[in-house]
């Protein structure tokens, strides 16, 4: 029973209600890294971890703060603490692998300033999850921005081969076949529901 | 020479102003600070308040900062910023949870992303940290102003169209079928891409009369 609302929640993470084309959250990497489906990939799986990262650090916040009784000082302490994990991450990288940190480049620490990882700890704070349900939420997300990130990449590696009209290059294009991608995600609505 | 300085000054400052506004469009052009607003901007009054919300925590830590620049040390000033908008959002959310219950209600978890708005931090980072307080006044209310008129067109636009209802007041005639797909989230993608073609083609049409001039 508990394994298979888990399940459903990380489908709605994922594919129902996606964080990049059901909640926008996340368009700027979007836009951004998903030139090349290499690095697209490598961008998806550096923002899962950093929000399963922000998942567990929110847990924890809100409960600090719940003993404190300072609520209101809950989106300023999710900023400072992800921002810090964000900084643990980068120096990670740029340890273990070189090739992986040039490649994100810019886009590691703009990671701070991706909606999605904040957003991953907003929601999960006013719908009340557990940390268990968090965690899953936040992997959720993450594979669904990852998902949604090769997706366009791999869309965008065709087209370079096409005839793109000269007003709709760049970014229109982009948020085309975003609206495309996003439409055929609304075909997912179903499974949410069922359960 | 106190005097050429100031003017300067201010010629500079309304220079930003009036680039925010159009040729350096947050949304049309730049594509910044997309991700918090644009999932509410099915309708109207939702990107009316959303982007009201924004442009003043803009204008408020640009003010800030503007005034703080000397103090802050450049190896923590992210983080400053950060602090500085993350105060501003969080008031900004409280004022509205206090007067409109019902948009705090529909905007949600929306309001404090308000935060990780990647144009607030970029128009901090070029214009606030480095400039005195009143460009930096300007340039974030052109950049506000430009960011409220990309993101009210687009909220217009899809509440027409999706519910033929502009602030909530029918503005279609009665047997308009409303286009579901504008109040869903491609939609609001397809519109975005519409609006950025348009303002393209515009301005290149501008900028050809004016070398015809």
């Amino acid at each position: 029973m508990i394994d298979a609302e888990l399940w459903a929640l990380f489908l709605n993470a994922t594919l129902v209600n996606n964080f990049v084309l059901a909640y926008f959250l996340g368009i700027c990497p979007f836009l951004g890294v998903s030139a090349r489906l290499e690095s697209a990939g490598r961008m998806g799986l550096a923002v899962t971890f950093v929000m399963l990262v922000a998942s567990i650090c929110a847990f924890a916040i809100n409960r600090l703060l719940g003993m404190i009784g300072a609520e209101y000082l809950s989106l300023i302490s999710y900023i400072v603490v992800i921002a810090s994990a964000v900084q643990l991450v980068e120096m990670f990288v740029r340890k273990t692998s070189p090739a992986l940190f040039k490649t994100l480049g810019i886009f590691l620490p703009l990671i701070t300033t991706n909606c999605a990882i904040l957003a991953v700890a907003l929601f999960q704070t006013r719908r009340e999850y557990g940390l268990l349900e968090g965690l899953v939420f936040a992997f959720g997300a993450g594979m669904g921005f990852t998902l949604a990130l090769v997706l366009m990449a791999g869309i965008r590696e065709r087209l370079r081969l096409v005839d793109v009209p000269d007003m709709a290059q760049g970014m229109a294009i982009t948020l085309v076949l975003a609206g495309i991608l996003s439409l055929a995600f609304m075909g997912f609505a179903g499974i949410g529901v069922a359960t | 020479m106190s005097d050429s300085a100031t003017v300067s000054e201010r010629e500079n400052g309304l220079q930003r102003f009036r680039a925010g506004l159009w040729r350096e469009n947050p949304i049309l052009i730049q594509a910044l600070g997309m991700c918090p607003t644009l999932a509410v901007s099915n309708t109207a009054i939702n990107a009316l308040t959303m982007s009201l919300a924004t442009a003043s925590v803009l204008l408020a830590s640009a003010i800030v900062i503007s005034t703080l620049r000397g103090i802050i040390p450049p190896q923590v000033r992210l983080a400053c910023f950060v602090l500085v908008i993350a105060t501003f959002v969080t008031l900004t959310d409280m004022l509205i949870e206090a007067f409109a219950l019902d948009l705090h209600r529909a905007l949600g978890a929306f309001l404090p992303l308000i935060v990780v708005n990647c144009m607030i931090l970029s128009r901090i980072e070029i214009m606030a940290s480095r400039q005195p307080a009143s460009v930096a006044a300007l340039d974030a209310l052109g950049m506000g102003g430009g960011f409220m008129i990309g993101l009210i067109t687009l909220g217009s636009l899809r509440e027409v169209l999706g519910r033929g209802t502009l602030l909530d007041a029918r503005v279609m005639p009665a047997d308009f079928e409303p286009w579901q797909v504008m109040q869903l989230p491609g939609g609001g993608f397809f519109t975005l891409a519409a609006l950025v073609i348009g303002f393209y083609l515009f301005d290149r049409r501008w900028r050809r009369q004016e070398v015809g001039a």
